[in-house]
């Protein structure tokens, strides 16, 4: 994967095992609004994602978003749903016909400083053409009652109608404003 | 090569005990996995190395008959479970980035026990020291059979 300023990557090549680092991108430069994994290589079951996440919108908090899967261009053909909780409330969102699907929030600069959200998204299945591809994440943060209106702890799902039953070969995560320097994202696969 | 996810320390309780910790938990991972089963009924919280300060929060969707969110600020440790469990819990904690030492820690736990809610809580240790050792604590005695197992994932 090539190197993208105020992105470092990393690869592994070596021997397939169980549960494999493909490649991790770390935020390490300022006005970074994606992070791209191409190539994601055809031979394990399963992809896992697991992120660190911060943002830096002038606010407590900002989403962010998985798109334009295998490159294909941006178009208004993902869906998604989730829940999610804010300790003081419970909601369910829905979206069809976006270009882009939220996986949760995160904290932003007005909430506690060297806070960061955790992420786990998880797509099965991901190399299989007689199955429709369905993202699952699990996102959450905490910032000790520091904001109202926030934290927020989420658990969706996300569809891609544009890639239909194609297997993943790349993926993209984008944010409302810009990936905090120390945000990283770790793509792993699991055989 | 090493191995990207691999158990670390496992720990099965051959006698019952006020409390479990795993301790001398290497830096070398990228985010930490630990698995808690127990037929220990009640709330089981957690703290992490040894912190009994109140530098600890969590927020929490919970269901059972009702479904909700709650949350804890200034609190002096974080939940395994919310809601007072039967027995029978199967939890599942999240550490990604613990071995950071410029980020406060963000743990996500999914649990499920019998006779009590469901949860997935997203918690946060106020503190940017490298996490390396994890105190699970019952209302009363962690009971024999009781198991506790760290993984660690190592990132490219």
């Amino acid at each position: 994967m090539s190197p993208i300023l105020g992105i470092t990557s990393s690869q592994l090549i070596g021997r397939l095992t169980s549960y494999d680092s493909i490649a991790t991108q770390t935020v390490t430069g300022t006005g970074v609004t994606s992070v791209s994994f191409t190539s994601i290589p055809q031979t394990y079951t399963h992809l896992q994602i697991r992120a660190s996440v911060r943002s830096n919108s002038v606010a407590a908090y900002d989403a962010f978003y998985i798109y334009n899967l295998n490159g294909a261009g941006v178009s208004s053909e993902m869906a998604n749903h989730y829940i999610y909780g804010t300790g003081a409330a419970v909601g369910v969102n829905s979206y069809t016909a976006q270009f882009s699907s939220q996986m949760g929030f995160v904290p932003a600069a007005n909430t506690l400083a060297n806070n960061f959200g955790a992420g786990i998204v998880d797509i099965l299945d991901y190399t299989n053409t007689n199955k429709n591809k369905v993202m699952r994440g699990l996102v959450g943060y905490d910032d000790n009652g520091n904001t109202s209106g926030s934290p927020f702890i989420t658990f969706s799902s996300a569809y891609s109608v544009q890639l239909g039953t194609s297997a993943v070969t790349n993926l993209t995560f984008i944010i409302n404003n810009s990936f905090a320097i120390g945000t990283k994202f770790a793509l792993y696969g699991v055989k | 090569m090493p191995s990207t996810y691999e158990p670390i320390v496992t720990n099965t309780l051959t006698t019952t005990a006020n409390s479990v910790t795993l301790s001398s938990i290497p830096s070398t991972y990228t985010d930490l996995v630990v698995v808690v089963a127990t037929t220990t009924g009640g709330d089981i919280n957690f703290r992490i190395n040894g912190d009994t300060g109140a530098n600890y929060s969590q927020t929490v969707i919970y269901g059972y008959s009702s479904f909700g969110s709650t949350k804890s600020t200034n609190a002096t440790y974080n939940w395994l479970n919310y809601g007072s469990n039967s027995g029978n819990l199967l939890a599942i904690l999240q550490l990604n980035n613990y071995s950071s030492t410029t980020a406060n820690k963000t743990s996500i736990v999914r649990d499920a026990a019998n006779g009590a809610t469901s949860d997935v809580m997203a918690g946060l240790w106020r503190s940017t020291a490298a996490i390396t050792s994890l105190t699970f604590t019952p209302p009363s005695t962690f009971a024999v059979g009781s198991t506790f197992t760290i993984y660690g994932i190592k990132a490219a």
